[in-house]
């Protein structure tokens, strides 16, 4: 994995878990802005898919353990979509905070990720 | 709460029952809850499926543990999205056991790793499960999850109550 796709995820990720949360506190229903940083989040976690998939091609293995890696990189792209589903189901605040408690938990997943990926034995 | 469809029949005990005790608990603050408890049946069903697809040899008793705390998120997921009452009740137990797993499992993995197998206590560890060292791998979301948990319960549970009394003494 590389270390800086790995930052500018778990910033992104960091960023859009912040700014719902502050939205969801004020008040706010989901709107355009909080959907669309979930789904810049979405969009980081597919270039990781990517990477994950090429990087081994071109001689950059993982030395940790892949399979915990795909198990968490899996994980990682389906909650933002179902967070998104689960948001829009009742319009309101908490529905913002949903989006914001997802987006923070892929920062943590990213950065595990990162260590099971580079890690021995981790 | 989600509206009717116009084509689904109204069961038959529906004018009767309590409003509050029928509809899903996954409104307002639950949906939060229930977000949190769908990403750790997410993570904890991905790590021990993990640990137990590459290495379950190595700790078979943690690792069993593991799955079944996956096994109890997604039950407790469930339980919090789904309505009606028995859907309440296996919420309670769910999100019951899941307090007394987190502090038996939490207490036993660092007073007696050895007990589960457990060559170290490092809660970021190879042979770490969701419950050990009381979910510090998870940044103790395990261990305040079902404190949360079973006050949001408590806290329906009594809001159905008072609507079911309001509702007597309007019918009285």
């Amino acid at each position: 994995m590389i270390l800086g796709l790995t930052i500018a995820i778990v910033v992104v990720a960091l960023a859009a878990g912040a700014l719902n949360l502050v939205l969801g506190l004020l008040g706010k229903a989901p709107n355009d802005l909080s959907l669309g940083a979930l789904a810049l989040v979405e969009l980081a976690l597919i270039a990781q898919v990517v990477t994950a998939i090429v990087a081994p091609l071109v001689g950059n293995p993982p030395s940790g353990n892949p399979i915990e890696f795909w198990a968490y990189l899996i994980a990682a792209v389906v909650i933002p979509v179902l967070a998104v589903f689960w948001a829009l189901g009742e319009r309101n605040r908490w529905g913002t905070v949903v989006l914001g408690i997802a987006a923070l938990a892929i920062a943590v997943m990213v950065w595990r990720m990162q260590i099971i990926w580079t890690v021995q034995l981790a | 709460m989600r509206v009717r469809a116009s084509g689904d029949p109204l069961p038959l005990h529906y004018s009767v029952s309590v409003p509050e005790a029928r509809s899903s608990l996954a409104t307002g603050l639950g949906r939060v809850l229930v977000i949190v408890y769908a990403i750790l049946a997410l993570a904890a069903t991905g790590r021990s499926v993990s640990q137990i697809l590459s290495r379950f040899d190595e700790a078979p008793v943690a690792f069993t543990l593991s799955a079944l705390a996956a096994v109890v998120y997604i039950v407790a997921t469930i339980a919090l999205v789904a309505k009606g009452p028995v859907w309440n009740r296996v919420a309670w137990i769910a999100i019951g056991f899941e307090l007394v797993g987190v502090l038996v499992i939490g207490a036993i993995s660092l007073l007696a790793p050895q007990l589960l197998g457990l060559p170290d206590i490092n809660p970021f560890g190879r042979y770490a499960t969701v419950w050990s060292d009381f979910g510090a791998g998870y940044l103790c979301i395990p261990l305040v999850l079902p404190v949360l948990g079973l006050l949001w319960l408590r806290s329906r549970r009594d809001a159905a109550r008072q609507a079911a009394t309001v509702d007597a003494e309007v019918r009285a």
